[in-house]
C-alpha cells in the first residue's frame, strides 16, 4: 500500500464532481425555480431552495468543523456558538434595514420598542452599515475563538475536558442572549426581516441570490480547506492530531497550530451563520443550545472525519432526513438522530466516506 | 550524509571558535545539568543530579527502573520541570525556560522509549515534517520542498535503511523499522545533541548491530546520549558510562571502571 495524505487539490474526477454541482447551484436551481412557471412539474418551489439554501450553510459549518475534528483531532461541541453570534452580527443589520416598518412603526427594531428603550445600546452602534455588520461577522467569532483557544491551547487543555468547556461555553452564551438586557431580542431573537441592501428579502430573485452566494461560500471553503489540508500545515495538523508530543519535539510550536484552525473554523461557522439568517428568516438563542453544536459533531460523525466531502454529504443526508421526519413524525426526529449516530459508530466508524472508500 | 555537510564544520573542535545558531559551546561541553532535582507526589525522580555531556561525546546512561533515566531526559528537554537546579545547553541557554519546541529548535533531538512515529503519514512525510526549516504556521502553508531538501531526506532515507519503503504508510512497518523511522527522523533535524531512550528495544540482533555502527559514525559529529537497558549493546558503543541510581548518579566511567564498582555491583550489576 502506498499512501500518506494527497498533495493535489483534487483529481479530475473531483474537478468534475464540483463542475457538475456549480450547474446545479448556479443553473438548473435559478432556472428550474425562476423561469419555469409555478404549476410545471419541473417547477422548484420556494420551500425548496430555502431548504438546499439552509443545508448548505449548515455544510459550510461541517467542513469547517472537520478542519478542527477530523484534522487537528479537537473535538469542538460548541461550534454551533460561532455559526449564532455570525447569525446575529448579521442578523443586526437585518433588524435596522426594517426600519419603520415594525408592528409599532417606530425606526427602532420592535424589541426594542416594546421594552421602552430609547436609544441603541452600544452593541448596536454603527449596525445600520452593511459592511460593519459583514465585518463583524468575521471578527465577533474569530477573536472569542482566538481568546478561547489562546488559554485553552496553551493550558494544554485537550481531548474532552476541551469538549466539555466549548460545550459550556455555549451553553453560557444562549443564558447571555436569552436574557432581554443582552439586548438582543431575547429569547424571540430577531425576526421579520424585510429588505438587505434595500432590496426586499422575500422576492424569489433575492431568495435566489442568496442561494447562489451560499453554494459559492460553500464551494469557496471547501477550495481553502483543501488546500489547506494538503499543504505541510495540513500534515502537521495531521500529525498533532496522531502524537502531538512528537510534533513538539520536532521544533514546532503546536498551539500556534492549533490556534489557527481553530480560529479560522469558527470564522467560517460565522460567515455560515450569516448567510443562514436572511434564507430562514430568523435568529434566535436555540442556535446556541448544546444540542445544535452535538449535531454538528454527529454530521461531520456520519460523513466521515477527515475527508472533507464528507461531513459536506453528511450535513446533507442528516439534515435531509431531518427534515422528513420533523414533518412525518416529528415526535420521533431525536430517537433517530440517535439511532443513526449509534449506528455510524458501530458499523461505519469511518462514516459513509469511509464505506465509500471500502466498496471500491 | 546530509547531516556531515551542515555540522562537521563546527563540532569536533569548535574550542574557541564562535559557535552558530545561538549555541556557545567554547569550554567543549554541550549540556551541564546541576543539582537537578524533580519530585512527583513527594517521591524523588531526580536527586541533586547533576551531569555534563561533551561536545561529540556517546554517552550511555544505565540504571535499574525508577533510577530516573526518563526523567532526566524529560527535564533536559522541557516536558518536564525541575524543582531545583539548573541545565544549560552549551554555555548560554538555559532550557528550563524553553518550550519543547524551542528545545528542539535550539537543538536537541529526542528519541522517545516506544517509537513514536505519526503513524498516518508516509515514511517520507514523517521525514519531511521533522525535516530542520522554518516551523512557523505562515511557513507552512506556503513551502514547498527544495531539491536540496529532497536530496537531504533521500539521503537519511538510505541511512536508515527504508529507501524502498518512503511511500509506505508508517504505521505499517515493523518495529524495528518504526525505530529506524524516528531515529532518522532526529537526524533530519540536524539536531547538535541527539537523546535515545532505549534505541534498539525490540530490534533484532543484525538491526541493533546496525544502530551501534550509526551511532558510532554520528559520535564526533553530534553528542549522543543513549538510555540503554542491552548491556550487550551498550558495551559495544560505550567510552563513557554513567549509571544512575534513585535520582543521581552512582558511578561514572568506562564500562570496566563502572563494572568493577563495588556500589555499582551492589545495586544494579550483583544479583
Amino acid at each position: 500500500m502506498t499512501g500518506g495524505i494527497s498533495r493535489r487539490l483534487y483529481g479530475p474526477r473531483g474537478w468534475a464532481i464540483l463542475a457538475l454541482f456549480c450547474v446545479a447551484v448556479f443553473g438548473v436551481m435559478p432556472v428550474l425555480n425562476l423561469a419555469v412557471p409555478a404549476d410545471s412539474p419541473f417547477h422548484v418551489s420556494a420551500y425548496w431552495v430555502t431548504l438546499l439554501g439552509k443545508i448548505m450553510c449548515y455544510a459550510i459549518v461541517a467542513v469547517a468543523m472537520d478542519l478542527v475534528w477530523g484534522y487537528a483531532g479537537i473535538l469542538s461541541l460548541g461550534h454551533g456558538l460561532f455559526f449564532a453570534l455570525g447569525g446575529y452580527s448579521f442578523g443586526m443589520y437585518l433588524m435596522r434595514q426594517i426600519g419603520s416598518d415594525g408592528q409599532y412603526r417606530q425606526p427602532m427594531p420592535d424589541f426594542m420598542v416594546f421594552l421602552d428603550w430609547k436609544e441603541f445600546p452600544w452593541q448596536w452602534w454603527n449596525s445600520d452599515s452593511f459592511w460593519w455588520c459583514a465585518m463583524l461577522v468575521i471578527v465577533v467569532p474569530g477573536l472569542l475563538a482566538y481568546v478561547f483557544g489562546y488559554f485553552a491551547f496553551r493550558s494544554r487543555v485537550k481531548g474532552v475536558y476541551l469538549s466539555i468547556i466549548t460545550q459550556a461555553l455555549t451553553f453560557a452564551a444562549m443564558l447571555l442572549f436569552f436574557r432581554n438586557a443582552t439586548g438582543f431580542g431575547g429569547n424571540n431573537g430577531f425576526t421579520d426581516f424585510r429588505r438587505i441592501l434595500d432590496i426586499p428579502i422575500a422576492t424569489p430573485q433575492t431568495r435566489m441570490a442568496l442561494f447562489a452566494i451560499t453554494g459559492a461560500t460553500l464551494i469557496g471553503t471547501l477550495l481553502l480547506a483543501r488546500w489547506l489540508t494538503t499543504s505541510r500545515f495540513g500534515r502537521v495538523l495531521a500529525a498533532i492530531r496522531d502524537a502531538e508530543q512528537r510534533v513538539m519535539f520536532c521544533g514546532y510550536d503546536t498551539v500556534h497550530y492549533k490556534l489557527f484552525v481553530w480560529t479560522l473554523s469558527a470564522v467560517i461557522c460565522g460567515v455560515a451563520g450569516a448567510l443562514y439568517v436572511p434564507q430562514v428568516g430568523i435568529i434566535n438563542p436555540g442556535e446556541m443550545s448544546p444540542a445544535n453544536s452535538i449535531e454538528i459533531a454527529i454530521w461531520v460523525a456520519v460523513g466521515g472525519r477527515g475527508t472533507l466531502i464528507g461531513p459536506l454529504i453528511g450535513a446533507g443526508l442528516v439534515n435531509g432526513a431531518k427534515s422528513y421526519f420533523t414533518q412525518a413524525f416529528p415526535e420521533y426526529w431525536l430517537f433517530a438522530l440517535g439511532l443513526i449516530f449509534i449506528l455510524v459508530t458501530l458499523f461505519l466508524p469511518q462514516g459513509v466516506m469511509g464505506f465509500l472508500g471500502k466498496k471500491k | 550524509m546530509s547531516i556531515s555537510a551542515t555540522t562537521a564544520t563546527g563540532e569536533g573542535g569548535s574550542l574557541g571558535r564562535v559557535a552558530r545558531e545561538g549555541l556557545d559551546s567554547t569550554h567543549g561541553v554541550v549540556l551541564y545539568m546541576e543539582d537537578i532535582s524533580v519530585s512527583f507526589d513527594g517521591f524523588k525522580a531526580l536527586n541533586k543530579l547533576s551531569l555534563s555531556i561533551d561536545i561529540g561525546e556517546l554517552r550511555c546512561v544505565i540504571g535499574p527502573n525508577g533510577a530516573g533515566k526518563t526523567t532526566m531526559m524529560d527535564v533536559i528537554t522541557g516536558k518536564t520541570r525541575p524543582d531545583e537546579g539548573t541545565v544549560y545547553f552549551g554555555q548560554t541557554i538555559d532550557l528550563t525556560r524553553l518550550s519543547e519546541a524551542q528545545i528542539s529548535t535550539a537543538g536537541i533531538g529526542r528519541k522517545f522509549q516506544k517509537p513514536t512515529i505519526f503513524e498516518h503519514h508516509s515514511v517520507f512525510e514523517n521525514l519531511e515534517l521533522s525535516m530542520k526549516a522554518d516551523k512557523r504556521v505562515r511557513k507552512t502553508l506556503f513551502s514547498s520542498l527544495s531539491s536540496a531538501q529532497k536530496d537531504s531526506i533521500a539521503e537519511t532515507l538510505k541511512t536508515i535503511r527504508l529507501n524502498d519503503s518512503a511511500d509506505r504508510v508508517a504505521g505499517l512497518l515493523s518495529h524495528g523499522q518504526k525505530q529506524w523511522l524516528e531515529i532518522g527522523m532526529l537526524l533530519m533535524q540536524e539536531p547538535r545533541l541527539l537523546l535515545l531512550d532505549e534505541p534498539v528495544a525490540g530490534m533484532s540482533d543484525d538491526e541493533t548491530e546496525r544502530t551501534g555502527e550509526l551511532f558510532l559514525s554520528l559520535a564526533g559529529k553530534h553528542s549522543l546520549v543513549v538510555v540503554e537497558h542491552d548491556m550487550a549493546f551498550v558495551e559495544k558503543i560505550a567510552r563513557k558510562i554513567t549509571v544512575l541510581h534513585e535520582g543521581g548518579v552512582l558511578a561514572e566511567g568506562s564500562m570496566s571502571e563502572v563494572q568493577n564498582d563495588p556500589k555499582v555491583i551492589e545495586v544494579y550489576l550483583g544479583r
